[in-house]
């Protein structure tokens, strides 16, 4: 079984954590089209390399980062979510009227 | 007596002779010594006649004695394929063979043999494809003999159990190589722990022949065993099989009934080589056997292999197995070398200065059956021409035990599954490793070591190595490598086709040489598929003792060289492991609310609700609904209590908290009053519903929020995944554990909560519908929620898990002169319905959207974004596909349709029924179901499909169906 260091809890056998899929910018909700929409909502870029990924540590619910290749099963690094988010976001807009039909 | 065939000490180092142990056998009773396995105890006692065949009914008996064979599988009491070379015998063990009709001496359905040339390889395939329906007919025939053993349905769950272990450097093996590795890494400072199949450690030096008198293999193995004892900080699990190694150093290991799951930061395997069969007519016949086989049972088990032997050989072993032999009492009638010459050896010397026969240059082509192949009788000897053939038999030399030892096969199946790359190497003829993963070092003849000098220089090696790896003996210098020494002992063609057949590559699978012939001439011309399409190495031995030859003749019948192919790829288990093993114990862990004995007092029929038990309705199971039928009567006229201490319950504060729920939930929250609660429905990024609750918001900073009971774990997750983004000023905490909850609905529940809430006005004008109050219970301070899944006046009370009871107890009592009665989730569940409240997850499912639930009230319009709010825009801007309504039924006799019963229009299905109910207060059948949108108004029917086609005919009515006016809960 594989071993996934948590930057909070240390390393931990790797059936304590779940995945979250891939660490992706959400495009402005209120712009863009329905298929860009869609496509940031179910499509995953699935590398073959260097992947960067949620994971939670369940027991404690602590979301972090991994950067993990996909080729050689290898976990390179793990760190807090905060080292990539470290500003409030904010939602600006709202969606217009006439909301996605595009 | 224990046996005829039983050798005087200090043959038999594993028996304690002091000890008898009586055993059956196929009904017959045998004694056999304390430390005798099933099959050395019956051979002991001249019983070479362990089992029969898979396919052909032959008879088979002892081929390794190394528990990797699938010959002595044996089936004792309830239990099938125990391995009988490796099953130590207990008083009154009843042991019986596998594979016979009638009896295992006289097997009935021994003329299935006879049929064998109409059983070629993809003989399912060739023969029962047509006529259409011809599999149907010929399968329970052939599931019939099918498998092995007999399985006992009915047989109860054994104990087993699991142990977690750590260590620096995991050493797998007990061998020469593996104590060396272990006491070197221990020396450098590791801590190590010794994973060993034998009851002894020293692997080969405790039955094989090392010197001229024999005996240098136990001293040495003595003084390994003193050695490794003598080290604190080495542990030794032996008689334990290392079945599986996996990520990052983590190692299955399997002793009796306990699976170890050992983590090691460094591995030496120094898991050995096992010797492999030679391939002629009849070689799978009782009496024919490895060498090490026999010199198994003589050290070990102090049995007599046999009365007069042949040995084929390809390498000095063979001719220490011959010296072996002699020193048994055995007279050995041959020792047949395939090589030209042998090589000078002092083995070979020894066996010169016995006047031991030795022909060289030939091979062991045909073992002579005895009468009903009990046993063989004589060896026919060919000489071998210079390709490898043998030319016809030119001489029978009389046996009954036919010894060979032509070559090994690396037993690198723990190599194989992390990745290492083997490659061939032409010279020695042997698969060997070629590169290893990380952490992982490989010792002695698995890794293509054979001499004992080079096997132990190799093992030190390995384990200085492995001790550097995880930390350890840093600047010490590693022992100096050694010339490995003679290393040629595979022979690279031991194997002699006979015309007649009957010449077995696999002795699971009943496979002869001219199946794989055939299935490469059908076209399957990789070993992968060859394996498939024959079956071969697909047995419980999984190929130990065929996977070599079969590459062997594959290459050969393509033409290619085998350094440009590979054995088929092992995978976990190294030997077959039971479901026990993988269960465990049999945790099934349940949540019980703090109330759960007052339930059980009451007379509650549980029934589970994600890990919780909850009670399904108060009564026994034979008046189940007129126990629903009154609690849900109960609650509409009088009053009722239910438990709910398994909803989620999260705690939501900080400046951000209300902007916090406005993103995660549909509706809006930042203007919502403290003191007021209001309905949450979360979708997720897709727009799927997902969970629902209620937000009660105690303070501008403070949310208490509710979730589903099977909900509760992945919302809370959900919410620290976006926050970890947000970075807004909230903190989320889970308290579902820490209130117990109880709701007590009913016209007159005010009148009871009054008497134990005296802090509070609880007066409709004071505390509203969807108010919430901190207030006093029963003398324990309490979260007060007005709301109403079930429709009527209620509260719903949360207090810290500890009173919980207390509290329940106190509002039964206050209830008493009322009436007061429990109610269950059944009845929660009609009472909900009759309100026309969905539950998430049955009538919702992983697609629905708020429109299509017909929940557009719960989405807030002006909010700039909450998660799936782009995305349910979206597919309401495609228009709706279903829309869930409320119906009831034409006919009012009609039985209520059950959940996921058909919407159907004509041939097509539009939908499914997701909840109905006959209910008691409205006198009919009401139900939610998923319809064509333009069946979704209110008079509108449609046709729901019901158990055995019949079509029954609904009518959409509009919700809630009980008090439309909602007036009930707001009293």
């Amino acid at each position: 079984m594989k071993i996934l260091n948590c930057p909070l809890n240390g390393p931990r056998n790797i059936s304590e954590f779940v995945w979250g899929g891939e660490v992706k910018p959400m495009p402005d909700p209120g712009a863009g089209s329905d298929r860009d929409w869609g496509a940031f909502v179910f499509l995953e870029n699935n590398t073959a390399g260097v992947v960067r990924e949620w994971w939670c540590h369940v027991p404690t619910s602590f979301w972090f980062i991994a950067e993990r290749n996909t080729v050689t099963d290898e976990i390179i690094r793990t760190y807090p979510a905060g080292e990539l988010f470290n500003e409030r976001v904010e939602f600006a807009a709202k969606p217009k009227a006439g909301e996605g039909t595009r | 007596m224990t046996g005829m065939n039983r050798l005087p000490a200090p043959a038999g180092s594993l028996l304690d002779r002091s000890k008898t142990i009586a055993f059956q056998f196929e009904g017959r009773t045998y004694e056999g010594f304390a430390g005798d396995t099933v099959a050395s105890a019956l051979a002991a006692n001249d019983v070479w006649i362990l089992s029969r065949s898979f396919k052909y009914h032959r008879p088979r008996g002892i081929l390794t004695m190394a528990g990797l064979d699938a010959n002595t599988l044996v089936q004792i009491g309830d239990e099938p394929n125990v391995l009988a070379d490796r099953r130590a015998i207990s008083e009154g063990m009843i042991v019986e063979g596998q594979n016979y009709s009638g009896s295992l001496e006289h097997d009935s359905e021994t003329w299935i043999e006879m049929f064998g040339r109409f059983l070629p390889p993809g003989f399912y395939y060739k023969a029962f494809y047509r006529p259409k329906g011809a599999w149907k007919f010929w399968e329970p025939f052939i599931r019939n003999r099918a498998g092995l053993g007999k399985v006992n349905t009915a047989a109860h769950h054994g104990y087993y159990d699991k142990e977690y272990l750590f260590a620096d450097v995991a050493v797998i093996g007990g061998g020469p190589a593996g104590v060396a590795a272990a006491l070197q890494a221990a020396d450098a400072g590791a801590e190590v722990i010794v994973v060993d199949d034998g009851a002894q450690l020293g692997g080969s030096l405790t039955y094989a022949r090392f010197d001229s008198n024999g005996r240098s293999g136990r001293a040495l193995a003595e003084e390994a065993a003193q050695a490794v004892a003598a080290r604190s900080n080495i542990r030794v699990l032996s008689g334990a099989v290392c079945t599986g190694n996996f990520a990052d150093g983590w190692l299955a290991v399997i002793r009796g009934n306990r699976m170890y799951k050992l983590r090691a930061k460094a591995s030496v395997i120094a898991s050995g080589a096992l010797e492999q069969p030679a391939v002629f007519r009849n070689n799978d016949l009782p009496g024919v056997m490895l060498g090490s086989a026999a010199q198994r049972l003589i050290r070990h088990y102090g049995v007599r292999p046999g009365r007069e032997a042949v040995v084929v050989t390809a390498n000095a072993d063979g001719y220490a197995v011959a010296a072996d032999l002699v020193a048994a009492g055995l007279a050995v009638n041959a020792i047949v070398d395939l090589r030209p010459d042998a090589q000078p050896s002092p083995h070979v010397t020894a066996a010169q200065q016995l006047d031991l026969r030795i022909i060289t240059g030939s091979a062991a082509v045909e073992a002579v059956p005895t009468l009903g192949k009990r046993g063989i009788s004589a060896a026919l000897v060919a000489a071998l021409n210079d390709d490898g053939t043998a030319d016809a038999a030119a001489e029978s030399i009389p046996c009954d035990l036919l010894c060979m030892s032509v070559g090994y096969t690396s037993l690198a199946h723990l190599l194989h599954h992390v990745g290492a790359e083997f490659a061939y190497n032409d010279s020695t003829h042997m698969y060997e490793p070629a590169s290893l993963p990380a952490h992982l070092f490989a010792a002695g003849s698995v890794a293509g070591a054979h001499d004992l000098d080079a096997v132990v220089a190799e093992g030190r090696r390995a384990g200085s190595a492995a001790a550097h790896d995880a930390g350890f003996g840093a600047g010490a210098e590693p022992p100096a490598p050694i010339e490995r020494g003679d290393r040629h002992h595979t022979h690279r063609w031991p194997i002699f086709p006979h015309k007649r057949g009957r010449d077995f590559v696999d002795f699971d699978e009943d496979l002869q040489v001219k199946d794989l012939v055939h299935g490469a001439a059908d076209g399957y011309d990789d070993i992968e598929l060859l394996k498939r399409y024959t079956t071969v190495g697909m047995g419980p031995s999984q190929g130990k003792h065929s996977a070599v030859a079969a590459v062997r003749i594959l290459a050969k019948e393509m033409g290619r060289d085998l350094q440009d192919m590979k054995v088929t790829t092992q995978r976990p288990p190294f030997v077959p492991e039971k479901f026990g093993h993988m269960a465990g114990r049999v945790f099934e862990p349940g949540r019980r609310t703090a109330m759960h004995h007052r339930h059980i007092e009451l007379g509650a029929k549980f029934m589970p609700a994600g890990l919780w038990w909850r009670p399904a309705y108060y009564g026994k199971p034979a008046d189940r609904e007129t126990a629903i039928r009154d609690e849900v009567l109960g609650v509409r006229n009088n009053v009722g209590l239910i438990d709910v201490s398994t909803l989620g319950g999260l705690d939501v504060r900080g400046p951000d908290a209300a902007e916090f729920l406005n993103r995660m939930y549909t509706f809006t929250y930042t203007k919502l009053a403290v003191g007021r609660s209001r309905y949450v429905l979360m979708t997720d990024q897709a727009g799927a519903v997902i969970d629902d609750g209620v937000a009660c918001r105690f303070h501008d900073e403070h949310f208490y929020v509710t979730a589903t009971t099977g909900g509760v774990d992945g919302v809370y997750r959900t919410m620290l995944f976006w926050n970890a983004q947000w970075r807004l000023n909230v903190d989320v905490a889970n308290v579902t554990a820490a209130y117990a909850g109880v709701n007590i609905a009913g016209p007159r529940s005010r009148e009871v909560l009054q008497k134990l809430c005296t802090d509070t006005d609880l007066s409709p004008a004071a505390f509203p519908y969807l108010g919430v109050r901190l207030a006093t219970v029963a003398g324990v301070p309490c979260r007060l929620l007005r709301v109403g899944f079930v429709g009527e006046l209620g509260y719903e009370i949360h207090m810290p898990a500890h009173y919980g009871e207390h509290v329940w107890d106190a509002i039964m009592e206050a209830g008493k002169p009322l009436g007061i009665r429990p109610f269950g989730v059944e009845a929660q569940r009609v009472l909900r319905l009759e309100k026309g409240h969905i539950i998430i997850g049955q009538d919702t499912d992983g697609l629905t959207h708020p429109y299509e639930a017909d929940m557009a009230w719960a989405i807030a319009k002006g909010k700039p974004f909450f998660v799936g709010q782009r995305s349910i825009a979206i597919q309401n801007g495609k228009g709706l596909t279903r829309k869930l309504v409320g119906f009831t039924l034409t006919d009012a006799s009609a039985p209520p349709p059950e959940e996921c019963h058909l919407v159907v229009r004509g041939a097509d299905i539009v939908g499914r029924v997701t909840s109905a109910v006959r209910s008691p207060v409205l006198g009919k059948v009401v139900g939610l179901a998923y319809v064509a949108p333009d069946q979704a108004e209110p008079g509108k029917s449609f046709d729901i499909k019901v158990g055995r086609g019949r079509v029954i005919q609904a009518q959409v009515i509009p919700i809630p169906f009980f008090d439309p006016e909602n007036k009930r809960q707001e009293m």
